[in-house]
């Protein structure tokens, strides 16, 4: 799992953001654009490219994309 | 590795029955017109049926039981067993439900009845254990009663809820034949997501107090009461499009089959990003995989019979179509059917 693909797939989930704007150091959640719908496409992002399953507490419990990245780049 | 097999077993009939009265979801004044454009494009619900405050799921599923059984002109004697699952039953403890239907549906007093208090994965079970029950052959017919009230459990102010439920009761006649192909299960549970789908007072681990009724936010700006539905949509979709193909796959894999074997999947009517996912990775084409979600939202346990009743109604009554059943949720519990509908009755959808 790379770490620059994966900001980049989660990016692509955005329709207004600016990709600039979303780092590996951004506080997605903070993101005007954030949403319990974007959250389902980030979710769906995880599983169809890493196999891998983000729940709603590894959402809650990071900050930044980079945090989410580890949470789940261990399993 | 819950694969159950009840030969000489088939479904024979299925009926829905949903209230009249509709709720469309662009016109709920509680929202943000664009918040519910997202979740109407998202999750795919347009619109939802809500039963009056004075009518329970039981007098859905009383209406979808008299028509089916005056559909296929049923002798009421013949129903050894009758079982109802749901999670708005008329009474929440005692007594059971399906009691009282047996008597208000006139059936002999010599039926077995009870209730199954599950939700979305319901259906399945249901006709498990009619088919568990049917296959010594000392019954004929098993009668399952399915569907639930979801517009009585949600707060209407708690925006990953309050759009997404409608209300539907439905019933399905299985019999016993020696010639039946049988029903194919694969049935699953984990209650380590029961938090996941909640309704967290009102129950013996915390007894309803006035404290039930106190409505609070939550981090993402959910409102809504411990006496209330409470969902926990990210988990619940991780859970979805991960068991869900899982399930079916188990299936496929036990009973030596593929998706050429297969004419229509009708999943649990879940959510549309939910249930295109699932489809997309069993690749199942579109034209297999009927939906009900968008005029009726999720129905809970009768969301896959409603399915069928609305969307397959003219292709099965001349067929004879093979059908996976998948049904998944609260619990967390799922399973899947695999079967053979022969020339079943499908009723017309019943307005209450």
């Amino acid at each position: 799992m790379d770490k620059n693909e994966f900001l980049k797939a989660f990016a692509d989930q955005f329709d207004e953001t600016e990709p600039a704007l979303i780092t590996l150091d951004t506080k997605f959640k903070e993101l005007e654009e954030w949403s319990s719908m974007v959250a389902l496409m980030i979710i769906a992002m995880a599983d169809e490219n890493y196999n891998k399953k983000i729940t709603g507490a590894d959402l809650r419990e990071s900050d930044t994309i980079g945090q989410l990245y580890e949470r789940i780049s261990s399993r | 590795m819950a694969f159950l097999y009840n030969k000489h077993v088939s479904i024979t009939g299925i009926s829905a029955c949903v209230p009249s009265a509709k709720k469309i979801n662009i016109e709920n004044p509680r929202f943000a017109a664009n918040d519910i454009q997202a979740f109407v494009k998202n999750v795919g619900v347009e619109e939802y049926r809500v039963v009056e405050p004075d009518v329970c799921t039981s007098d859905l599923c009383v209406a979808a039981a008299e028509k089916l059984i005056a559909d296929m002109n049923i002798n009421r004697e013949d129903i050894g067993i009758l079982v109802f699952v749901s999670q708005t039953p008329d009474y929440h403890f005692l007594p059971n439900t399906a009691c009282i239907l047996q008597d208000r549906l006139k059936l002999s007093r010599e039926t077995l009845a009870f209730d199954v208090p599950l939700g979305c994965s319901g259906y399945v079970y249901g006709l498990n254990i009619i088919a568990a029950y049917l296959s010594s052959g000392q019954i004929k017919k098993g009668l399952l009663l399915v569907g639930d009230t979801g517009s009585k459990t949600v707060n209407e102010k708690d925006k990953s809820a309050a759009m997404l439920f409608g209300d539907a009761g439905a019933a399905t006649i299985l019999e016993y034949n020696e010639k039946a192909v049988g029903i194919h299960f694969h049935m699953a549970t984990d209650g380590s997501g029961y938090k996941a789908i909640i309704i967290p007072d009102g129950g013996f681990r915390k007894p309803f107090s006035t404290d039930s009724l106190v409505e609070t936010t939550s981090e993402e700006g959910l409102i809504r009461a411990p006496k209330n539905l409470h969902l926990e949509g990210l988990d619940v979709f991780s859970f979805g499009i991960t068991e869900a193909p899982k399930t079916v796959k188990k299936l496929y894999e036990a009973i030596e089959i593929t998706n050429e074997q297969v004419d229509y999947a009708i999943f649990h009517q879940a959510n549309k990003m939910m249930n295109e996912k699932i489809r997309k990775k069993l690749g199942l084409p579109e034209e297999k995989v009927p939906y009900s979600l968008l005029k009726f939202g999720n129905t809970s346990s009768a969301s896959i019979p409603l399915t069928i009743v609305t969307g397959l109604r003219d292709s099965l009554i001349d067929s004879a179509s093979k059908v996976i059943l998948c049904g998944f949720g609260v619990g967390l519990s799922w399973g899947t059917a695999y079967t053979t509908l022969d020339h079943i009755t499908v009723s017309e959808l019943i307005e209450y």
